[in-house]
């Protein structure tokens, strides 16, 4: 389906902008700018109105990047859990920093807040299915799943 | 000492949460049958006598603030859940959503009963995508039932905002615009959603409610503390044996949470501090460990209940260290529509990254308390006025920690 198709879906949806806009990067994994443009004709609204809101959340990215979005808690129960040290062998495993993604463009590596999944510190998440009391020894065999 | 008492986490792990049968035979859905016999004004005024107050933070009475919407006219009335769930350490809502969905879904539909709505929205924090899940099952399968009458009620999605979770952010987001707190008032109750009276209650709030119109308002308005009476789901963090969560009365005290509930510290280690309520709470010392664990309590002592998140750390840990990374987390989570939050935030952070690489002198924690200070009284929203209380708690109950690192 184009991304015409998946924002139209939402068009009769009061406050349905930011709804579309989750359903187009689940295909695309960001919000490229003709999408906005296009959000911005259905839902009609100014299209700085609509990148107002595609740059606003934390979850959109308006920029291209890798399909799987590894995201890395860094709130305080998370950190004094050890999460830079998550952080820095994710990066050495990946061979990018945090906010990059693989040239390949199969990983995105982003640093986040808590996830609710504070039972078992450090969490990150892959495509929002988290991952509990990750250590460094654990990172090579998780990031295997999605390779 | 208090033991734990489960009102909101009442099914948890005795019901299969995507069977409606299995609620149902706990006794689901009776207290909404009980609302509807009662009659708005006699519902309203039971849950008011429960003193059930807002499970949110906030602390508001919840009957109180449904007799505002219920006494106000207008074609269209909206209740809203909040499960935006943002705040660091928190995951009460999801345990409350993943385990017993249809309490939250019956509370809802004694409030639009209660206030005269039609329409309702879970606003469910984006990280959830499992929780949106099992909400929209457990709405279709209600329906179904034909339990929810003529009252709808859609799941929304945040997109990782932790101001979202301010009720009227919240609605800013669900209208599909940026996610910034509006200038209060009017308040939601008069006019809110879509500019209608509109109700915004927390997940745990609305899961309370059958059990309240179920056994009556007086029976709830006994347990724990009379204040804020009920209990208080508690989740707990860092340095303790039992990183888990617990349900207790609110007269519990923050030393039998981290000591009995939490079974001490880890590793035979010494008690430093604890942090109640989030990110946004203060961090509390040994010496006010015997502080009931009740909103009024907790602001007595220059803390807050907040979401009830409990983040524990021993004596090996550096607090400056800590509250660098929380205003690291205010400095990104800031809408920037107030400039004392937009500009506060971000010099915090500026500060504390200099005193916790060393680079700075006693002048920059004044410096920082009177920057806090300003924060607390001009920033727009509770983002920006609680953003300060760890830096400003820390500074005032572990000094040594800040002069150990000073130039
Ligand atoms: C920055 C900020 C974040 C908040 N986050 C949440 C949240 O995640 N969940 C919530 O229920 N209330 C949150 N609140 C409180 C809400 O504004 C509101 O008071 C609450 O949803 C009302 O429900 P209650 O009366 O049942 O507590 C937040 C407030 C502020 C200022
Ligand atoms: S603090 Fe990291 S998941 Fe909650």
């Amino acid at each position: 389906m184009g991304y015409t198709d998946i924002i139209a879906r939402y068009s009769d949806k009061p406050g349905g902008l930011i709804e579309a806009f989750h359903a187009v990067q689940k295909e695309l994994s960001y919000l490229p700018e003709e999408v906005i443009v296009e959000a911005a004709r259905i839902f009609n609204v100014p299209v700085a109105q609509a990148y107002g809101v595609a740059s606003f959340y934390s979850m959109f990215s308006t920029k291209a990047r890798g399909k799987n979005i590894i995201r890395i808690c860094e709130s305080a129960p998370c950190h004094v859990a050890g999460a830079a040290e998550v952080v820095a062998a994710i990066e050495a495993e990946l061979g990018i920093k945090a906010g990059e993604s693989t040239a390949d463009g199969s990983f995105a590596l982003e640093l986040t807040e808590c996830v609710g999944q504070c039972q078992a510190t450090p969490v990150i998440t892959i495509n929002g299915k988290a991952y509990l009391d990750v250590n460094p020894a654990k990172i090579r065999e998780i990031l295997a799943e999605y390779k | 000492m208090a033991e734990e008492m489960r009102i909101v986490l009442r099914n948890y792990g005795k019901i299969d949460p995507l069977k409606i049968e299995d609620y149902l035979a706990q006794g689901g859905y009776k207290a909404l049958e009980k609302a509807r016999s009662m009659g708005q004004a006699a519902l309203i005024d039971d849950v008011k006598k429960s003193n059930l107050r807002g499970r949110g933070g906030a602390g508001f009475n919840c009957g109180m603030k449904w007799s505002f919407a219920a006494s106000a006219t207008a074609d269209q009335k909206y209740v809203i859940c909040n499960a935006d769930e943002g705040e660091p350490g928190t995951y009460k809502d999801r345990l409350i959503m993943e385990n017993d969905p249809q309490s939250l879904l019956e509370g809802m539909a004694i409030c639009a009963y209660a206030i005269g709505a039609n329409q309702g929205y879970i606003y469910c924090r984006g990280e959830y995508p499992q929780v949106i899940e099992i909400l929209n099952q457990a709405i279709d399968q209600a329906k179904a039932q034909g339990l929810l009458g003529d009252f709808d009620i859609e799941v929304r999605s945040g997109a990782g905002a932790y101001v979202c979770g301010e009720e009227t952010a919240l609605i800013e987001s669900i209208e599909g615009s940026r996610g910034e707190p509006r200038f209060k008032p009017p308040f939601p109750p008069v006019q809110g959603l879509w500019a209608k009276p509109t109700i915004v209650n927390n997940v745990e709030t609305f899961a309370n409610i059958p059990v309240i119109v179920d056994k009556g308002g007086a029976w709830y308005a006994d347990i724990g503390n009379p204040a804020y009476p009920g209990t208080k789901v508690f989740t707990l963090t860092g340095d303790v044996n039992n990183r888990t969560f617990f349900e207790v009365p609110t007269d519990t005290t923050i030393r039998a949470l981290v000591f009995k509930f939490g079974g001490g510290i880890r590793g035979g280690k010494k008690f430093k501090a604890v942090q109640i309520g989030g990110t946004s709470g203060a961090f509390i010392p040994e010496s006010l460990l015997d502080t009931q664990v009740a909103f009024d309590a907790m602001s007595a002592i220059g803390a807050t209940l907040g979401s009830g998140a409990t983040f524990v750390l021993d004596e090996t840990r550096d607090l400056v260290d800590v509250s660098t990374r929380i205003a690291k987390f205010f400095e990104h989570e800031s809408c920037g529509k107030c400039a004392p939050c937009r500009e506060g935030t971000a010099r915090m952070h500026e500060l504390m990254k200099k005193l916790n690489e060393g680079k700075g002198s006693s002048k920059d924690v004044a410096l920082l308390e009177k920057l806090g200070r300003v924060m607390s009284y001009s920033c727009l929203c509770g983002l920006g006025q609680a953003a300060p209380a760890p830096v400003l708690t820390t500074i005032k109950h572990f000094p040594a920690d800040y002069n150990a690192k000073l130039m």
